[in-house]
């Protein structure tokens, strides 16, 4: 495949990260699961920038957030798959 | 990768060094000037300068005593000149490098003044630059090489790539048999059970545990905010993607490898005394503090990856920055020693990124300038444990 638009460290993973500038709503993005080396396609319904998060499915508010395969805090908002992810909608655990 | 060869600086106890300064080292803030005008006065040779050093006590002044002491026992360092307001302190600053057998001399300010402190200090410093500039270096095995690695301004491509290259070298660097050493306390956290399991021993593991719950119930607990987001994840970390600590956590694990475990925990600033393998140092994980420490616990070359680009170096310690970000590879270049952002492409594979790095460590071990260094970067950031008296 050619370069990918983002990347999913483990097929466990509930979101993925953009690696590339200017992501856009309605952009149909390819993604490439680095443990299994799967191809993947999400249509982003948010502008993402570089580096932030895209949901791979659906996540309902209080659900925790799995990257890593490991529980990264939870949803304090409901995400739709492929919005955007970020300290707008899920919290750490601790603190 | 075959195991490859460095030339470095064999000093007086068998330790190897990459660089071979001459440091003038103040044993506290009022020793500043002088240092700086020794340092100024006699080319070559570098001033250290820092805040502290007046009125510590207990464990803090025993930290600040054992950092300014492994500052100077450094390999990387082949003389130092210490500069004291009063003699009795300046001398266990010269007592302590003296057991190296590295040239090392001490001068009070105290019923002298600065100028004819300067004046004496700078003949010994001239002496010794002129002594170090004859020393040369000789080939030497990686596993004589101690390297320490501590992310900063980390992003989301950290914990994908640069953070993953850098335990790539980890995995291939213990296997070698080189000494190695990781950090950062506070950014564990959120990770902290599986940093646990990466311990060689349940005994390792258990004492990470408790040096982790140590800093949770002596300084987080007592100094919180309602919620440390504030700090951790930082501002760079969330403009470059990371929305929590346990993200952060975890993208920072990367840096130890997949294999490799550590055979023990270091107070800071504290030499390893088991022997090659790699290493937890209690740190805090802001980056000049980290790595002053680490350099005056006994390591030669840094390895320091990072997302939105943190430009930090230090005096001693050779400091090699690596990015995965395309965007600060694109703005920020000129701090980048090593690009290898094009994992993020699918362009190399981690086992390609760690031979990269392995070959810009060891270049940097034979002499090339890092970034940092031709930068002119040599932060030097003492950890104070609380307040002086």
């Amino acid at each position: 495949m050619s370069a990918p638009d983002f990347l999913v460290h483990e097929s466990a993973d509930t979101v993925g990260v953009i690696v590339v500038e200017g992501v856009q709503a309605g952009q149909t993005l390819t993604g490439w699961v680095m443990d299994t080396d799967a191809t993947i396609q999400i249509e982003a319904l948010d502008p993402i920038p570089l580096g932030h998060k895209i949901a791979l499915g659906d996540i309902a508010n209080g659900d925790t957030i799995i990257k890593y395969e490991n529980d990264i805090g939870k949803a304090v908002a409901d995400i739709g798959k492929g919005h955007h992810v970020h300290v707008h909608n899920i919290k750490t655990k601790r603190w | 990768m075959s195991k490859p060869t460095f030339h470095g600086y064999r000093r007086e106890n068998g330790r190897v060094g990459v660089r071979n300064h001459v440091i003038i080292l103040p044993l506290d803030d009022l020793s500043n000037a002088a240092c700086e005008a020794v340092a100024n006065n006699i080319k070559g040779t570098m001033a250290i300068p820092h805040p502290y050093g007046r009125l510590q006590f207990g464990a803090d002044l025993d930290l600040h005593f054992r950092t300014l002491i492994g500052t100077g026992a450094n390999p990387n360092v082949a003389a130092v000149v210490v500069i004291g307001i009063e003699p009795k302190w300046t001398g266990i600053i010269v007592d302590g490098i003296k057991k190296t057998g590295k040239p090392v001399e001490g001068f009070s300010i105290e019923q002298h003044g600065d100028i004819a402190t300067i004046a004496a200090a700078s003949r010994k410093a001239k002496e010794f630059v002129q002594w170090a500039s004859e020393l040369t270096r000789e080939p030497c095995d990686v596993s004589e090489l101690w390297v320490s690695v501590k992310c900063g301004e980390s992003d989301t491509t950290s914990g994908l790539a640069s953070n993953p290259t850098v335990g790539n070298f980890i995995d291939k660097m213990n296997e070698w048999g080189a000494t190695t050493c990781f950090g950062e306390t506070s950014e564990l956290t959120g990770a902290e059970a599986v940093c646990q399991t990466r311990g060689a021993t349940p005994e390792a593991g258990a004492k990470f545990m408790k040096t982790w719950q140590a800093y949770m119930d002596e300084v987080i607990e007592p100094f919180k905010t309602s919620d440390l987001s504030d700090s951790q994840p930082t501002k760079g970390n969330i403009e470059g993607g990371l929305s929590t600590i346990e993200e952060k956590a975890f993208g920072n694990l990367q840096k130890i490898g997949k294999k490799t475990s550590y055979i023990d925990v270091l107070e800071p600033a504290e030499e390893p005394a088991k022997g090659p393998g790699l290493y937890f140092m209690d740190t805090s994980s802001a980056a000049a503090e980290c790595v002053t420490l680490q350099a005056a616990a006994g390591f030669v070359v840094h390895l320091f990856p990072t997302g939105q680009g943190n430009i930090i170096g230090n005096p001693i310690e050779p400091v090699i920055k690596l990015t995965a970000n395309p965007r600060t590879v694109r703005t920020m270049g000129e701090h980048v020693d090593f690009d290898c952002s094009g994992i993020l492409r699918r362009e190399m594979n981690l086992d390609q990124a760690g031979d990269g790095l392995i070959d810009m460590a060891i270049r940097t071990c034979n002499g090339r300038l890092t970034a940092a260094e031709a930068l002119g970067h040599r932060e030097f950031v003492l950890t104070k444990l609380y307040r002086s008296a």
